[in-house]
Parts: structure tokens; sequence; C-alpha cells
């Protein structure tokens, strides 16, 4: 009994182009805010992979970024902070046809949604999460979140904030998703290639994506994207490739031990040979630690790219297995059947009395 | 086996045996064991389990005590019985504990090898009650049970001394079989299957030597003079089988998820008395029903949401405590209007409260216990086998009226058992499901003019592409609307449509005069104890009427008039009278309320008792 959609219409349908995933809503986020820019990359993004808008869900919690929904004309829900992992694994687990994307912010993922962040990646439900990143809560106007840097000067923290942020990707990866990844706003191109790998992805797919509040945090990550400074700041992955960043090139990573090491590819003490090669594949998750530790390291670029991405089985290919098995098996019973399983005995038409 | 026996036979239409040991010892299994094979002969039966939060709590202790209690009858009856014929006491404390229950000159087996000087003291008895003329009112029957077993058991050398007494009450089990001239064979068969696992094969035997070995001791002892004999019950023609109230929800959900063609979803978390419908729903795989453990109750309250949006019979479970936590997500299905079935098995609160006992006391927070106007249905259930009616009417209006519906059981009716007679699965009425498919003129709120229901269009539909969430929606087209108005309107919509479930109500049946004195008005789990009492009064030839409702909200519309038709209501709760709050604020009738909050379901004579004084 599984759950049918009608079927589309038969005659192919043109492809679809960016206007077909715009909703008829007016987009009601700050002006400039790095929110339009996400949404128009999916907006383009979601033609370009081939997606049929009737078999896409997104569901969002509560804040900034969880206003997404509305304004994909797909399907979609908007629903109680912190939970969209929740619904989605309800949905896919449910319907494992459809395309579930989960928006969520720094707030609604890793502070009250963060216990069920861990879980689907845990489960390894097939679904799409782009976590909108901007170590604020927008919404409430302004307080620091779970990903503000200690000393963050907030309304809730005039003095500046003293709990130490969390590093979603090493969250990540202790809940052993397997895919991860982060994009940047000002990047559009390769915010695109992101979407396009994590949609690729069989499994739980966690997009980091640096979103910038203009107006309660403006700035938080220009260095990573200004000219200036971005190519020093910043080292994108590349699977198979030695870690090298840098204006000119010239600076790589190795590891010392355990350690890994920003060095000089210019002063002869080591060539690209000598440098960490990035592996995707990290079954054990060892490697993608080491990198998602960099933003916590002085003096080392921010990763961006694809951090992880391994194969494990889906939640929901285990359960519809595990349901095709039991009907194999045991074969489906009738109704009647099923009442009468078990000791039961009959009262007869005139019982003595 | 059956031993033919030359003792005097007595003739009993009622009896109440109450077994009782430490938690952990097996005394739910001999209880359990005694009601099927009591049902299975043919009596009618009512059992109340009634054990510690601990699984393994302090031995010899009086919080420790795990009893289960079963009634059985040759005639038809609704609560497993005020007082106790036969006490099965393993210890002092199992002893102290239900002795107030027991009746004059009933029977009390006890085993003389719990009554050490330790567990005389961990029950707080400063002499030995079975060396005193404590007991004179009963009946006694010392035995050692330990040693018996042991002996009994002593060629299976492969037993450590430990485990051979761990079958101790198999072997009280056997005497008592003996003593109601029950069959064996069902227990064999059970015992056989229960150990059939890898490591615990080797218990087969010993246990149904026990069993054995206490049905014969029994016999050819000269402890016992009598035996005695319940004939078989003149229940209803037709198939039966045993059932408790969790496993009537489960039958009930499955029976709508094949009368609708939707497939069964339910996400749960596990909490006592609840985690039994998450156990029992795991194991239909075969029937497509599709099982998740969350992480925790509200994501257990989300995933039914996700599962109700794509198409699913959606259902959760849990209690009090999980309830209060899915109240935040159960008003964002009430905002998105999606149907699905939660399923609150009632236990004694606040907070942890009595986890393992049972109450009324989630009234309020199902009617009232979310944010905003969120209204819901809700309905209860008032018997083991009604269980099963109410989950399927439960699922029922939730997909014809596009709404979460509450179910309120107890842990009284959740582990207590009956013999239900199986309906029959092609009288059930189908439960027709629609999912909009048309494209021209969509619009995700506009609403059947008859339920206000609005359309159910799943994602995968080619066309219907739309959003929907917690922010309030224009009417029709389910945009996002901050327009006063508006809101006003929708909220009168979302409150209308759940009035409405009211025609579906049938009139409330009121059995007695339906007009007079008195009237015993009741909800839930009440209605066995409810019905007992009334039927002694009228037996005593007192007139008393009594009704019981089944829908909570909304009321069956015909409720206030037959409240006014009586000089007296008396509303029987395990609360503080939240329903008797509802009704005197809403029909402004001076219902008088009987209450009880100590996990335990009222005695039909304290009912009894209670019309008396207003007699």
């Amino acid at each position: 009994m599984a759950i049918d959609a009608p079927p589309a219409a038969a005659e192919a349908a043109p492809p679809l182009t960016r206007a077909d995933f715009e909703s008829d809503q007016i987009v009601r986020w700050c002006p400039g805010c790095g929110d339009y820019a996400i949404l128009a990359q999916m907006q383009r993004t979601l033609p370009e992979i081939g997606v049929a808008a009737h078999n896409v869900v997104f569901i969002s919690g509560i804040g900034c970024s969880s206003r997404f929904p509305y304004y994909m004309d797909t399907y979609g829900i908007h629903s109680v902070h912190g939970r969209a992992p929740a619904l989605a694994t309800g949905l896919k687990a449910s319907r494992p046809d459809l395309d579930v994307w989960v928006v969520t912010g720094d707030g609604d993922a890793l502070s009250i949604g963060g216990n069920h962040l861990l879980h689907i990646c845990r489960r390894n439900v097939d679904v799409n999460i782009l976590l909108f990143n901007n170590q604020i809560y927008g919404l409430t106007k302004g307080q620091y979140s779970p990903t503000s840097p200690i000393g963050t000067k907030s309304y809730s923290t005039p003095t500046g904030s003293i709990d130490a942020p969390f590093n979603p990707l090493r969250i990540a990866i202790a809940a052993n998703a397997s895919f991860i990844a982060r994009a940047i706003d000002r990047d559009l191109k390769h915010l695109s290639e992101m979407i396009k790998r994590a949609h690729a992805h069989r499994g739980t797919a966690l997009l980091e994506i640096y979103q910038d509040c203009i107006v309660f945090n403006k700035g938080a990550f220009a260095p990573l994207s200004d000219k200036a400074s971005k190519e020093d700041r910043v080292i994108y992955l590349h699977h198979g490739e030695p870690m090298i960043f840098g204006k000119t090139r010239d600076k790589g990573i190795r590891l010392d031990g355990l350690q890994p090491r920003v060095v000089s590819l210019t002063d002869g003490a080591y060539g690209t040979a000598d440098l960490l090669v990035h592996d995707e594949d990290d079954e054990h998750g060892t490697l993608a630690d080491i990198i998602a530790s960099f933003q916590e390291r002085e003096d080392f670029p921010r990763p961006l790219g694809v951090v992880r991405d391994v194969e494990r089985v889906c939640y929901e290919d285990v359960l519809e297995q595990r349901v095709a098995d039991a009907v194999e098996e045991r074969g489906e019973p009738s109704l009647q059947e099923l009442f009468e399983t078990g000791d039961t005995w009959e009262v007869p038409e005139h019982p003595a009395s | 086996m059956t031993i033919a026996t030359r003792k005097p036979v007595e003739e009993r239409t009622d009896v109440v045996i109450r077994f009782a040991d430490d938690s952990g010892t097996g005394m739910q299994v001999s209880g359990d064991q005694f009601a099927s094979a009591s049902a299975l002969f043919g009596n009618d039966l009512s059992t109340l389990p009634d054990f510690p939060a601990e699984i393994r709590a302090p031995a010899g202790t009086l919080a420790g005590i795990s009893s289960f209690q079963v009634r059985f009858s040759s005639e038809d009856i609704h609560t497993p019985g005020d007082d106790v014929d036969v006490l099965v006491a393993m210890n002092p404390a199992a002893l102290k504990v239900s002795l107030p229950l027991v009746r004059a000159n009933g029977i009390i087996l006890v085993n003389t090898a719990g009554f050490s000087a330790k567990n005389l003291r961990l029950a707080d008895y400063d002499t030995n009650p079975l060396d005193d003329s404590s007991l004179d009112r009963y009946q006694v029957f010392k035995v050692d049970l330990v040693e018996l077993t042991k002996s009994a058991l002593k060629e299976f050398t492969d037993l450590s001394a430990r485990e051979a007494e761990r079958a101790k009450n198999m072997f009280a089990l056997g005497m008592v079989f003996w003593l109601f001239h029950r069959p064996l064979e069902h227990t064999i068969e059970w015992i056989s299957a229960y150990f059939n696992r890898p490591g615990r094969e080797k218990f087969i035997e010993p246990n149904i030597a026990a069993l054995k070995s206490g049905y014969v001791y029994a016999e050819a002892t000269e402890l016992f003079a009598t035996s005695y004999e319940v004939k078989p019950a003149p229940l209803r023609p037709g198939t039966y089988r045993n059932i408790n109230g969790n496993s009537g929800l489960v039958m009930g959900l499955i029976a709508a998820s094949k009368k609708s063609g939707l497939p069964l979803f339910f996400a749960g978390y596990p909490i006592t008395p609840a985690s039994q419908i998450l156990h029992e729903l795991s194991q239909y795989r075969h029937c497509r029903v599709r099982t998740v453990q969350c992480e925790d109750e509200i994501a257990a309250m989300g995933a039914t949401i996700g599962a109700a949006y794509g198409g699913s019979l959606s259902v959760t479970a849990s209690s009090g405590p999980g309830i209060a936590l899915k109240q935040e997500a159960l008003s964002l299905a009430i905002s998105m209007e999606l149907p699905l079935v939660v399923c609150n098995v009632q236990r004694g609160g606040p907070s942890t409260g009595l986890p393992t006992k049972t109450e009324q006391s989630d009234l309020f927070q199902a009617i009232c216990g979310r944010h905003g106007e969120s209204p819901l249905p809700v309905l209860a259930t008032s018997r083991p086998g009604d269980c099963f009616d109410v989950a399927f009417m439960a699922a029922r209006i939730a997909i014809k009226y596009m709404t979460p519906v509450i179910v309120l059981s107890d842990g009284y009716l959740g582990n207590g058992t009956e013999p239900w007679r199986i309906p029959e699965a092609d009288e059930l009425d189908a439960i027709p499901v629609k999912f909009h498919t048309e494209v021209e003129g969509f619009e995700a709120f506009r609403r059947d003019p008859e339920t206000l229901a609005r359309p159910w269009a799943l994602p995968g539909t080619p066309g219907l592409e739309h959003r929907v969430g917690g922010l309030e929606k224009a009417d029709g087209s389910g945009n996002v609307s901050y327009d006063p108005i508006n809101h006003e309107v929708m909220t009168h919509h979302r409150a209308d449509k759940v009035a409405r479930v009211a025609t579906e109500i049938p009139p409330t049946e009121v059995h007695g005069p339906d007009e007079g004195d008195v009237l015993i008005l009741g909800w839930g789990g009440t209605y066995g104890s409810i019905r007992a009492a009334a039927e002694r009064l009228s037996a005593a030839g007192h007139t008393v009427s009594r009704a019981h409702i089944r829908w909570l909200n909304p009321l069956p519309s015909d409720l206030e008039d037959i409240l006014k038709r009586f000089k007296r209501v008396l509303l029987p709760e395990l609360n503080l009278g939240q329903l008797s709050t509802f009704l005197r604020s809403r029909y402004l009738v001076d219902v008088q309320s009987l209450n009880k909050m100590q996990g335990k379901p009222f005695t039909s004579g304290e009912i009894e008792d209670a019309v008396r004084n207003l007699l």
C-alpha cells in the first residue's frame, strides 16, 4: 500500500527554468541579505539538476532562513523551531520517492534543534540540509548564536558572549554525517556546485553556508569573500589534490603527526609532494575532523568545499527493505486473520447456562 | 494435563485472585497466564496489573511489590473486583500490601520461605503474622514454595539453586490452576515458546515441571479440602481473544489503515505505560506498518506531522510528560490542518509522578494544553476492547475533518485485559480518503462546505505545489497572511470545524430512567466501576441512571439536556474534577465531583457509597 502520487501529464514537459521555482510570494528578507543570493542560486540550480518541482519538498524551522520554503514554487513546510529534521525524517521514511530538503539556521539547527540535527545525521536519512550560518539570531533581532565567537557583543551579551561556539562541521562529523560541505553566499558558482554535490549524495548531506546578516552581523565573513584577503584566508577543497592556497598558491598544509601545519611552498623546505592530500572518502572522519578544525587554528585558511562524502546505507532504504522482507516472508494477512492472531476461543450460539 | 480430582468441588460465579511478590520475580507472568487460561476456558474476566516504576525494586520492601489481580466469572463482569478471594503472597511485604483487599474468610496462600526475619523487618512486621492471630479471619495455607520447587526440580542438575528457585512462580501457578480447575496446556505452550531462545532453552522443562508439580502437589496434599469451579460466562456468541487496551489501540489503528488504504506510520519515544504501542506496531511490518523510534517526544511528533503531510495514516503515542513535549508541534498540526492521531495512555502526574499507575488527569492537557486557540477533537476509551473502536473512530475523524485527534486511554485500560469479541472485518465501514488532484482552482485552504476540511494535496502531485506552515494563512489560498480580520476568520474556521465533529456523535445512551434523581456520568476508564456500582444499586432497589461519554471535545450535543433532566449528577473522575469543571462552566449544571488520585481505579464500592450519600 505505497502512496502513489497521481501520475504526471503524459506528454514530456519542457525543461524547467529558474522561473518555475519562484513562488508568487513577495520575498521579505532585509535588502542586501545573503539569503537572497542563496535563494536565487537554489532556483537556478534545481533546473540544472533536473528535478521535477512537484517532487521537491523544502522543510524549514524558524528563523530568517526558514522563510525560504515560502519562496520556492515546490512543496514546502515552514515548521516548528528546530524540528525540521524531525519532520523531514517522518516524510522521507514514509515517502522515499520525494526529494526532501531542510533549510535551517545556526540557532535553529544548533541550539533549539541540536538534538534533531545529530539524529538525522546518525540515521542517514536521504535529506539535504542547508544550514545558513550567520553567527547571529536575526529574526529575534540580534542576540548571539551558538556559532558566534566568544566575546560577541549583542543585545543579550552587552559585554561580550562567554560561551564557546560550535563548529557545525565537527558536530556533523561526530554524528557521522555521510556528506559534509561548506559554501559561502558570496561565491555563487561554488555554492551551486555544492548544492549539486549535496543533492547527488545518497544520505544526509549537511551543507553549511556562510551567510551575511547585513543588519545584525554585517561583514562577519568579509575576510573570506573580499578580493584582497580571500585567497589567503580560504582553501578550496578538491578530492585527491594537495592542500594549496594563497594568492600565488604559495602556501600549503601538511601533517606533522596528527597536527596540521601551514607551510611555505617558496622557501624550499617543502614541495607539493609533502602536502596533505584531500580525501573526501574518509570512512572514520579522521581527516574530516582535522580539516574542520582549521577554523579553530590560528593562521589557517577556512576550508570551503566537500569535507566528507562517504557511502552509508540510508535509513529509509533499510526500512523499506524490512517492510518488503516481512511481506515476502510472512505474507500480508487479511484484517480478519490479523484480528484472530494468537489464542482465540468461540462462544457458541447457545451457551450452557 | 488434567488430573481427575476426588475432592469436593464447589461452584462459584465469580472469583478474584491476586498474585503478589517482589517485582522481577514473574508474578505478572503468573497472573497473565491465569487470565489467559481463564479466557480460553470461556470465563468473562478483567485484570489489574499493578507494579512499581522500578524494574527490580528492592526485594522484600513494601514499595517493591508487583501484583496482578485477575477476576474471572461465569457472568458478565466490568471490573477487576473490589475484594480479593484468593491472595498468593510470596513474602511479608506482599502480604501486608494486599491484605486490606482480601475479603473475610478469603484464601491466602503464603510462601513460608519468604518470611525470613529480614523480610519481616523490611515489611515492618514486629511479629510474624503467620504465627500470631492476625490472620484468623482468613483461610491461610502455608507452603514452603522454595523448598517444594527445588525438590521438584532436583533432577535438573544443570540448574543452580537460584535458578531452580526462580521457577516458584510456576509452582504457585500450578497450585492455583488445580484449585480452580484450569487446564495447563496453554501455559505449557507459552513456556515452551517464551524460553525458546539462545541460552534460555534449558529453562523450558524445569518451568513446565514446576507448574505440573504445583498442580499435583495441590491435588495430592491434604492442604486443600475443596476445589472450585467457575463455569464459562454466557458472553455474546462469537470469536474472542484476550486483549489489553494498548493492543486494542494497535488493532484499531491497523484496521483503520486497511480500511482507508493508507499505510500506517508511527513515530514514538519509549514511555510507560504507552511503550507497548510502539513495540506491537513494530511487529506489523508485514502489514506495511512503518515505525520510527525517535530521539525524543518532540521529534516523534514532528515525524508524525511529516508523514501525515506525505499521505500516511500517521500516529504517535505517549503519556502525560511526553504529550506535554509534543504540544508545540501539535499546534503546528492544527495550524497546518493535517490528519493524525495522538494517543495518550495517561498516568499519575505531575512530572514523572506515578509512571506505572493510572489517572485521568490529562483531560485539561488534551483539550487546552497548547498555545493560542488550538482546538482538536478528543475522545476517550472506556474498556480495553473499546480502545479498538476509539482508535478506528479517531483515524476516521482525523481524515474526514483534516485535523489531529487525541485519544485518551489510561494505564489501567492500557495494561488491563478483558475478552474482546473479534469484529467481522468485512462489517467495518470503509474510511473514505480523497487526495486532491485537480489543479484548476486549487487552493490549499479552500474548505469542504460540509466538514470545513481543507484538501489533502500530497507532495508528488503535479501542479499542486504549495507551502504550509505555522504562520497564519489567508482563508482560501493558504498564503501567509497577517491580516487582522483574516486571523479572526481562520480562528473561527478552526473552531467551527472541530465543533462540527459533534454531528458524528450518536445519541448518548442513558441506562436507567432518562430523568430522575441521580445520574452517574462517566468518561474513560471509570466505565466498569460505574456500571458495576449502578447495577448493584439497581439490584438493591434504588433508581439510578448512568451515562458514559466517549467524546470530550466536542461534547455530545444532547448532553446538556440529559444533565438538566436529573436533580443530581455525580461525576467520578481519577483527577480533581476536570470534566466536572468543563461541564459546570459550559452548562451551568451543578455537577458533583467524586475524585480519587491514588493511582488506582475506583472500586465499584466507592462509587456505590457516593451515590448512596446522594439518595
